[in-house]
């Protein structure tokens, strides 16, 4: 799960973000402490308190005081705009290029996106 | 005790034996209520680094403090001390029973249960002479030392020797659980680094009796990357950066460099070169060689003078 050369705080943020996006932790509801992840993850408490608290920084977690960490209202849209950004820039941005490398225009690209997507749901239904 | 001052605090410190200087003019600081490691290859000045800090052994030189004074026959600073070596001698007749029932005299923080408990979890038989034990078995008395001490400081010098897969396992679980619960100073000395090295805050490295790396384990993580293509343009892309190490054949290059940022990543890919990220045992193991070859080449360069 903690994979190797990537920063591990890195990697519990961006863990916590995915379960926010995908639902698995409501707004409004706890996150495990920084103990649980740490002994769940086999990581030093100090590290995984870091991954925390980038997304408190970020205003994705906040603490009550007492309790423990949230999962701010609106988390889970700002994060799904972020990913959004990064997306384009990872994704849409080098398959571009390397279509325009290989003499692939957009237009095409669009088509062949069109028709994978076409397909997949075929998969999925059979 | 003052909890605010560093654990340790070590400046200029020597130890020689002989005209060997097993520590060589080091200087660091151990902060408290963290996980260190202290890694480095055979030889290299671990074991007697830990002694000088547990008073086992006289600095020649340099200045020493652990909680603010000098451990040499200072029994408040040795009463908040543990010291899991890899060979820890017993008296003859002990049983585990025995060195469990005698360690809250030397361990004011002491916990029974627990002790009791990592007895069951390592299968430790505790009534059959120490004598008789498996090489594992008896490693298995240190670490249950070492975790219920609770001791503010503790070594584990290559605690265990002999241990198996799964019992290493449940050392690493259980002082993470228990360090969660109560924090305290923890300086690990171990080869095995893939499998510590999630669990580390901070790494100090030792080769030839100097500290080669004194960081933060998070900052270690992912600062280094190795960037293979063809030789060309990966020596275009490494020219003026901090090489680690390099590697070849034929028309193809690998060469391990450090601090990347993400846009020389991006700049990396688009020039056709492949990233990989390099973990904190390549990355050790990549340092602690380079020094030895680079020792070994000017010895070369002496042997080709004379």
């Amino acid at each position: 799960m903690i994979e190797a050369g990537k920063p591990i705080f890195v990697q519990i943020a961006e863990q916590i973000e995915n379960d926010i996006i995908d639902g698995v932790i409501e707004e409004e509801t706890p996150v495990p402490s920084t103990n649980e992840f740490a002994v769940f993850h086999r990581i030093n408490p100090a590290t995984a308190g870091k991954g925390v608290n980038r997304l408190v920084e970020d205003g994705i977690l906040y603490k009550r005081r007492g309790i423990g960490m949230f999962v701010a209202t609106g988390a889970r849209q700002r994060l799904v705009d972020a990913r959004t950004d990064q997306f384009r820039a990872n994704f849409v941005g080098p398959l571009l290029s390397e279509a325009a490398k290989l003499g692939i225009t957009a237009e095409q690209v669009a088509s062949m996106i069109n028709a994978e997507s076409v397909t997949d749901r075929n998969a999925s239904n059979s | 005790m003052n909890l605010t001052e560093p654990a340790v605090r070590v400046t200029g410190l020597t130890k020689k034996f002989g005209a060997f200087a097993a520590i060589d003019d080091v200087s660091f600081t151990v902060e408290t209520n963290k996980i260190y490691g202290l890694l480095g290859r055979n030889g290299a000045g671990k074991t007697t680094l830990m002694q000088l800090l547990t008073g086992q052994q006289f600095a020649t030189s340099g200045t020493l403090e652990v909680f603010g004074a000098s451990p040499v026959e200072n029994a408040r600073v040795l009463q908040s001390l543990c010291f899991i070596k890899e060979t820890q001698k017993y008296p003859d007749s002990f049983r585990p029973e025995h060195v469990l029932a005698s360690a809250p005299w030397f361990f004011a923080n002491w916990d029974a249960d627990f002790a009791a408990s990592l007895a069951q979890d390592f299968r430790l038989p505790l009534n059959r002479p120490i004598k008789k034990l498996s090489r594992g078995q008896l490693s298995a008395v240190g670490v249950i030392v070492g975790l219920a001490s609770r001791a503010p400081l503790t070594f584990f010098d290559e605690p265990y020797l002999g241990l198996d897969a799964v019992a290493r396992q449940i050392f690493y679980d259980r002082l993470l659980e228990d360090y969660a619960e109560h924090p305290r100073t923890i300086i690990l000395s171990t080869h095995l680094i893939d499998e510590v090295s999630n669990l580390l805050e901070h790494v100090l490295v030792i080769d030839e009796g100097r500290i080669l790396m004194d960081q933060d384990a998070d900052e270690l993580r992912g600062s280094a990357s190795t960037v293979v293509g063809k030789k060309t343009d990966v020596d275009a892309f490494v020219a003026g950066r901090d090489i680690i190490s390099r590697d070849g054949i034929g028309g193809l290059a690998s060469v391990t460099v450090t601090g990347l940022s993400e846009a020389e990543r991006a700049a990396a890919r688009t020039a056709g070169l492949e990233l990989s990220p390099v973990s904190l045992q390549q990355l050790i193991v990549q340092r602690t060689t380079s020094t030895t070859s680079e020792t070994a080449s000017t010895t070369d360069a002496w042997s080709a003078r004379s």
